[in-house]
């Protein structure tokens, strides 16, 4: 086919005419991509840098390491234990099922926790560490990290955990910590970005709650470079936290431990007091529990073993636990009758046994009455009836107000947790509360420590060391911070007449070395360390008339539960007082019988720096006292606890 | 114009033929393949195996065909032209019923060795197919009706076989690359003017019929046009490719982070950004001033190609050079629109950059044909 030339350079043309035409078009949308270019990479590069850096660097927090908490010389109470776990990460593990299978051979591995490994994982980014079993043992570390080449994916890693050294002795007071929750979240206000690591451990109670601020430090940071799914590609930058301050308590270890042992596995407190500063050498809760099972996580056949003893070992019974302080209460009834002038020193009141008011009678524990007995000696035999009539006299809001004056019916302000105000009735308080008026009944069911007063064994320390040195001594449990030491608060004079003091001393002098005080059985033997003290007996339960009648039913033959309270609170020296101390039985019976023998065991214990010698007590209960401090299963030096003595 | 006109006489033979290749040409496309190999190389992390090996062995057979191709005269691939879209269009029937499916689409025929991507190919089949076409038909009869259908059902045919897989992008890029030849030919504008309107229509229906039965594209075209319209509604989602995108290239800046410093890619934010996405790359470590060169680059190689059409007395050469490159152009154009967030995200590689066999080669066999005319040329 032939085609004329003219045709063919027409077609020619007009293809270079619409071929310049695109080639414009391309022009102008290439300028258009051009112009997108320099928007993109010049005009919003700012924008975009900044985001390319948000993408790319993200910010880890490095926990810091917790302060350490001593005793009063320096002996470990809570430290950190290096903990070793064994995580695994999918992307490394590639046949997850395979790898877990191996490990259970090496670690044990329930079923349950290899579901939750593999929900976890499922859960989880390929790279996100998931933890298979924590807290394993060194063995079990050292056989993962052995056959870690079978093991892909697998890591042996190292952590910090609390540790307490001294599991039980120190379970109330210092507390415990554990991995801060939802609710501990909800109620910080603003909490510190740390709290959000995972397993992170915060105090929960006790010490360790109420100083959390101190211990736990703050943290570190490290700046991190991250791919697209979050994995670490390098650091970029690294602070280092600072660990928490460490805490030197006024306790001492040894004595905690004896106190401890001392009181067993009876549901008591005692609480050993420094008079001249105040310093609680030791106060020990009974029975106890280990705070290392709640920083593991308790099972739930031990927390409800622990929930469910009618003891109640979960109570910190020295500051929680409020009781009628029965007749350690008639320290406070006496001196307030001496500062309000109602009696003096030599005032005498007549004891049939009873107190007839109105045609209701106030018996005297003793059936048959003291007779004619003066301060000193109603205060050595623990005579009901004179203080029954002194209170009259007085009445109850001035009581109260001795009461306040001796640190009863207040919160002491300790690092720990529920310490409770205890409570020191007055009229306007029964109106409030039960809108009931006043009845001098209550006043004289009060003044003997019973009806509506309540006291926590840290307050009855509190008043016997005030009673002691006539100061408003005030309870402290933090001793140094970091090394620096908190300055006791000064104590105060408590504005009363020594004369005053000096016959309620007198009275409680008497109560244990007088031939017929209540607690002269529980005396000490050294005239160097005698004790003053007082004993108390409180009723849980109402004694009708008809088994006044008939006899009332000794502690011996009612059920625990029924059984009275058994208190009592002393100083020593008697002569320079140096250290206070309370002691509460639950149900233990007698005060004299079961807390005076305690207290006495506690004081030799701090006076003498060392496990009572035996020749301080009575010649006649030496032998006895031998045996039972030989048998008392007490911590070795090296901090560990003795092997059972089988019986 | 036919072969028998050919005043072939004036064509070079033998070794001269070495003198008439546009090297400078080559020479562009060479700097356009280095730059992708640096690419490479930079985002597998300085590691060579990965991708920036196979692609350099890709380019230099796809070179060697080319060169093959440029020296053997262009009147017999004319004559091949039929041959090569018949052969093409039965691999796209090959694929439809028999192909491999990958990332949710069917498109290619894996020979154990080598997956051919028979879309690919057929860019450069329709477009000598098409050429041929208008230097048979007579230069009066190119705005006839009955003329004017024969092209569209030599387009259509394929870009629907390839929409089916489905390819969006290539499919787009077929009838825009098949509409230039027509346009270049000579068809009449008011062709043009009522396909246009056809389309504006055709869209308005795709948005109309969303969400009912009669959609007329799938939902992660649906998904894709949603994304570009709006990046930042999901940002972890449909939108994360675009916005990560537009957050490497902005972050480059005027010269770019430097080579091998690229925080988007080298800790793997940026999707595809060996493939689709490797301009974004080149614009975080070398910004604006890489940017612009490459662009500079590319519109070279389109004056190169529009100056040779232009020169070209042969009607098919001429077609044939605009034709490849409009295709060229679509290809630059739709991909950078893509990763700048101008466009939707369909699948178009950055040519002689983007990582890939069948694009690589059948852009090199292109430009072996782009040569080939060159060389074998009235003069």
């Amino acid at each position: 086919m032939r085609r004329p030339v003219r045709d063919h350079e027409d077609s020619a043309r007009r293809i270079n005419r619409r071929a310049l035409f695109m080639g414009g078009c391309m022009a102008a949308t290439m300028a258009v991509l051009a112009g997108r270019m320099r928007y993109l990479g010049i005009d919003q590069s700012d924008t975009f840098s900044l985001l390319a850096e948000q993408n790319r660097v993200n910010i880890q927090l490095l926990p810091p390491a917790r302060g350490l908490i001593v005793d009063r010389n320096g002996k470990l109470i809570a430290g950190n234990e290096q903990t070793y776990r064994v995580v695994i990460t999918r992307e490394g593990a590639g046949d997850v099922n395979l790898v877990l299978n191996r490990l259970s051979h090496l670690i044990p591995l329930t079923e349950g926790d290899m579901a939750r490994v593999l929900k976890d994982i499922d859960r989880n980014a390929s790279f996100v560490p998931i933890p298979v079993a924590d807290r394993v043992t060194w063995e079990e570390f050292s056989r993962v990290s052995l056959n870690a080449p079978a093991l892909p994916g697998v890591t042996p890693d190292v952590g910090l955990s609390r540790l307490y050294p001294r599991d039980t002795d120190f379970a109330h007071v210092v507390g415990y910590v554990g991995p801060v929750s939802e609710k501990d979240l909800a109620e910080i206000e603003n909490p510190d970005p740390v709290l959000n690591i995972p397993k992170f451990q915060i105090g929960k109670i006790g010490v360790e709650k109420w100083e959390e601020d101190v211990l736990r430090g703050s943290a570190g940071n490290r700046k991190i470079e991250v791919n697209h799914v979050g994995r670490i590609m390098r650091e970029l930058d690294r602070t280092e936290g600072k660990s928490g301050a460490d805490l030197t308590l006024t306790l001492d270890a040894d004595v905690q431990n004896f106190l401890q042992v001392r009181l067993g596995d009876q549901s008591a407190a005692c609480i050993v007091m420094d008079v001249q500063n105040g310093d609680i050498i030791g106060a020990v809760s009974a029975p106890s529990f280990n705070p290392n099972l709640f920083v593991r996580g308790i099972s739930n056949a031990n927390y409800s073993a622990l929930m469910e003893d009618d003891h109640r070992p979960l109570a910190n019974k020295v500051v929680q636990g409020t009781y009628p302080p029965g007749s350690t209460f008639k320290v406070v009834t006496a001196l307030s009758a001496l500062a309000n002038g109602q009696i003096d020193v030599d005032t005498t009141v007549y004891c049939p046994g009873y107190l007839d008011f109105r045609g209701r009678k106030f018996h005297c524990w003793k059936s048959g009455g003291h007779g004619k007995v003066d301060l000193a000696r109603a205060l050595a035999e623990s005579c009901d009836v004179f203080f029954y009539d002194v209170a009259q006299r007085v009445g109850i809001d001035k009581i109260a107000d001795m009461g306040k004056t001796m640190g009863l019916g207040q919160r002491h302000d300790l690092p720990m947790s529920a310490i409770s105000e205890g409570n020191l009735p007055t009229k306007e308080w029964k109106q409030q509360r039960y809108k009931q008026d006043w009845r001098i009944g209550d006043t004289i069911n009060a003044s003997i420590g019973q009806g509506y007063v309540l006291a926590s064994p840290l307050q009855l320390a509190v008043m016997t060391a005030r009673v002691a040195t006539g100061r408003q001594v005030v309870p402290r449990l933090i001793k140094a911070v970091d090394g620096i030491e908190v300055p006791a608060a000064e104590a105060l004079p408590l504005g009363l007449e020594t004369s005053h003091l000096d016959s309620v001393r007198s009275g409680m002098t008497q109560v244990v070395n007088g031939q017929h005080g209540t607690s002269y059985a529980a005396r000490i033997d050294n005239d160097a360390m005698r004790m003053a003290g007082k004993s108390g007996t409180s009723q849980v339960r109402n004694i009708s008339a008809a088994e006044r009648e008939t006899g009332v039913v000794t502690n011996n033959d009612l059920p625990w539960k029924s059984r009275d309270h058994a208190l009592f609170v002393a100083y020593a020296p008697a002569d320079a007082p140096r250290y206070a101390v309370a002691v509460v039985v639950e149900h233990g019976g007698g005060g004299s019988s079961a807390a005076a023998p305690i207290t006495r065991d506690a004081l030799l214990r701090v006076m003498t720096g060392a496990l009572p010698d035996p020749m301080d007590y009575p010649e006649s209960q030496r032998a006895r006292i031998d045996t039972m401090l030989k048998e008392l299963r007490l911590r070795r030096p090296d901090g560990s606890q003795p092997p059972e003595i089988k019986a | 114009m036919s072969f028998l006109e050919y005043r072939v006489k004036f064509a070079p033979t033998g070794f001269a033929k070495v003198l008439y290749v546009n090297w400078s040409l080559y020479l562009l496309v060479c700097a356009c393949a280095t730059i992708g190999w640096l690419m490479l190389y930079s985002i597998s992390g300085g590691d060579m195996q990965q991708w920036a090996e196979p692609q350099m062995k890709r380019f230099g057979v796809g070179m060697v065909l080319s060169l093959a191709i440029c020296f053997t005269p262009i009147w017999f691939w004319r004559s091949m032209s039929a041959a090569a879209y018949i052969v093409t269009f039965v691999l796209l029937l090959v694929v439809h019923f028999f192909g491999a499916v990958g990332m949710g689409a069917q498109r290619w025929i894996d020979l154990g060795f080598i997956r051919i991507q028979p879309s690919e190919f057929m860019k450069v089949s329709l477009i000598m197919m098409l050429a041929t076409y208008y230097d048979w038909l007579e230069d009066r009869k190119v705005s006839r009706l009955i003329w004017v259908i024969v092209p569209v059902v030599l387009i259509i045919v394929p870009a629907v076989l390839v929409l089916m897989e489905p390819n969006l992008g290539t499919t787009l890029m077929l009838v825009i690359a098949g509409a230039s030849v027509m346009f270049a030919a000579g068809v009449s504008l008011w062709y043009f003017g009522g396909v246009l309107a056809l389309i504006g229509a055709g869209v308005a229906g795709i948005f109309f019929l969303r969400g009912t039965p009669w959609q007329l594209i799938h939902d992660y075209q649906y998904r894709r046009i949603d994304t570009f319209l709006d990046p930042s509604a999901d940002p972890l989602g449909a939108g994360y490719n675009i916005l990560q995108a537009k957050i490497a290239l902005g972050s480059g800046g005027m010269a770019g982070k430097g080579f091998m410093q690229g925080t988007q890619s080298r800790l793997n934010f940026l999707p595809e950004k060996h493939t689709d996405f490797i301009f974004t790359t080149l614009g975080e470590e070398f910004g604006f001033v890489g940017e612009i060169s490459l662009l500079t680059l590319y519109a070279a190689i389109l004056i190169f190609l529009f100056w040779a059409a232009m020169q070209n007395k042969d009607r098919f050469s001429s077609l044939l050079l605009i034709g490849i490159a409009a295709n060229f152009f679509l290809y630059l154009a739709v991909n950078l629109a893509m990763v700048m967030g101008m466009a939707p995200v369909v699948g178009v590689p950055l040519p002689f950059l983007s990582y890939g066999g069948s694009a690589t080669l059948v852009l090199l066999l292109a430009f072996g044909l782009v040569q080939s005319a060159i060389v074998h040329r009235l003069r």
